[in-house]
């Protein structure tokens, strides 16, 4: 590919894809987030300066990580210019810094996936960390895609990356004895990321698909990276979300109507479901069922993957979803919103009573919980007590910021107004 | 690097101790303080304290001294010892202040140590 007339926007392309592979492998040597990333912003900076006319090199991520290499090199050396020349050897030594040009760069996202991930950043910090570090998204992105304010976002990855530093977070794989539930913390951080994008706690759209792709590539590199591990088994559950993330996210062109409006499952237009994710998703929960491993991403996958195989909605094995979320209760005895799912799934399965009567004892631990008001009105509903569901229909109004849901509760209350007047 | 691991607690628990419970928690305070010997993190510094009844806050202001009951801060979990560990990094840090024996019914917060150069 090395041919002239790169533009910038063949060169800015270039450079994301490369991000997190090249940030990866520069935090590796200089052991500093912060001076990795400024002397990659450099690098990139250089990079629109010569790509122009020199063209795109043959391999982008090599070039970019001698080049911020070789700046971070100066800056350690300026920073000790008037001490002893030595001395600024033992830093670079010590930090593992070389002058050899990399021709092949080792991929160190796994390593930096965990640092990111690290159980001592708290949550917030984790997920912006790992949207910035290996998604490679600006702070504003970040910012924007978590509704929070530029100003913190940009304090909480500076915090988060000096208490690496100064708290000595490390920056590799964990050992097989703590492994497990490290990685359990990671794919938590990947499925935040996906929801926040595919139920957007609230703004004007329901579905922010930058996110849900962005969570659906870190997973897919992720198990790429644990594939590649040789001590390392491959894991059901990192399959079993991936399989999920691409289940849910085959219906997201059906979820919103030509008005931005809130589509219900059965209501929703099956055909608009992307097959070839539903056929990635389906083979991918095979792969991890394969292993023998059940856990909690694998059952949702599986009830996400009848959905897939309905053609209808009056053809969903709602039986067989109900024994699904039946499996998850046990993995999760006190999470009251698979109980919620589990109730309507038998609902739906044996009828409204069937299913109110299970969402009865869940009428305290849910209370603040809009989508328990909008199944308990969607299930009076279906009885046929409109009064009821009116109340309901109400009390979940109250709860919900997101204006897409919002509109879609008060069409359903204008109904049954309609309908009782 | 080094750090500090406080282990907080509350006091009721440690009061309400009997004499049998109180020397089994000895005992294992002792097997902790070979467990971090033979891992070669121990410094040798650690200490438990009096409980925080004992307490006492003193501030400088213009010259003069002012004394005052503690604790600094009313809490229901009050510092209650300390260990300084010398570790590779705070995942080693956090595998070892987990085995303080007061992490069990109270916590530990780790903080590393600042390194002051020259």
């Amino acid at each position: 590919m090395s041919h002239s007339s790169a533009t910038n926007s063949d060169i800015t392309q270039v450079f994301q894809q490369s991000y997190g592979r090249v940030l990866a492998n520069l935090i590796s040597h200089l052991r500093d987030f912060e001076l990795a990333e400024d002397m990659l912003q450099e690098a990139f900076v250089t990079a629109l300066q010569k790509w122009p006319e020199s063209g795109i090199p043959n391999s982008p991520a090599a070039w970019l990580t001698t080049v911020a290499r070789n700046k971070a090199i100066d800056r350690l050396r300026r920073k000790s210019k008037w001490e002893d020349e030595t001395e600024a050897d033992t830093i670079l030594e010590k930090r593992g810094v070389e002058m050899t040009p990399a021709d092949e760069i080792p991929d160190e996202r796994l390593k930096l996936i965990f640092t990111c991930c690290h159980p001592a950043l708290n949550l917030d910090a984790q997920v912006g960390l790992t949207l910035n570090t290996l998604g490679g998204l600006t702070t504003a992105e970040v910012a924007k895609a978590l509704l929070v304010p530029k100003t913190t976002m940009a304090q909480r990855l500076v915090r988060a990356k000096r208490k690496i530093k100064q708290a000595g977070i490390p920056y590799r794989v964990p050992a097989t004895e703590e492994l497990s539930g490290r990685l359990n913390g990671v794919l938590h951080v990947i499925y935040l990321i996906f929801n926040e994008g595919y139920s957007a706690t609230s703004g004007e759209n329901l579905i922010r698909a930058d996110l849900c792709s962005e969570a659906i590539r870190l997973a897919t590199v992720l198990t790429h990276l644990l594939d590649r591990e040789p001590a390392l088994d491959p894991d059901a559950e990192a399959l079993g979300l991936l399989s999920l993330m691409l289940l849910h996210d085959a219906r997201q062109a059906s979820r919103v109507g030509t008005d931005g409006s809130l589509v219900l499952l059965e209501e929703q237009n099956r055909t608009l479901w992307d097959q070839d994710k539903i056929a990635a998703g389906t083979a991918i929960l095979d792969q991890a069922m394969a292993l023998r491993h059940s856990g909690p991403y694998q059952i949702q996958a599986a009830i996400s993957a009848l959905h897939a195989e309905a053609k209808t909605a009056a053809d969903t094995d709602w039986q067989q979803i109900a024994m699904l979320y039946k499996g998850l209760m046990r993995s999760e005895p006190e999470n009251g919103i698979i109980q919620l799912n589990h109730a309507v799934a038998v609902a739906m399965a044996e009828g409204p009573l069937a299913g109110l009567a299970l969402l009865e004892p869940l009428a305290e631990t849910l209370q603040d919980y809009y989508l328990f008001h909008a199944a308990k009105a969607d299930l009076n509903r279906r009885a046929g007590w409109p009064e009821d569901a009116l109340l309901a229909y109400q009390a979940a109004v109250e709860l919900t910021q997101n204006e897409v849901e919002l509109s879609f509760l008060e069409g359903r209350i204008a109904e049954l107004t309609k309908a009782s007047n | 690097m080094k750090y500090i691991c406080l282990i907080y607690d509350t006091e009721e628990g440690i009061e309400n101790m009997t004499q049998a419970d109180f020397e089994a928690e000895i005992g294992e305070y002792m097997a902790y303080g070979q467990i971090i010997e033979q891992a070669g993190v121990a410094t040798g510094l650690g200490e438990a304290l009096q409980p925080s009844a004992t307490a006492t806050v003193v501030r400088s202001r213009d010259g003069k001294t002012l004394t005052t009951d503690g604790p600094f801060a009313e809490t229901k979990e009050q510092l209650g010892g300390f260990y300084i560990l010398d570790c590779e990094d705070i995942d080693q840090a956090i595998k070892y202040a987990a085995l303080i024996p007061g992490a069990k019914h109270g916590c530990v917060e780790i903080r590393p140590l600042m390194e002051i150069p020259g």
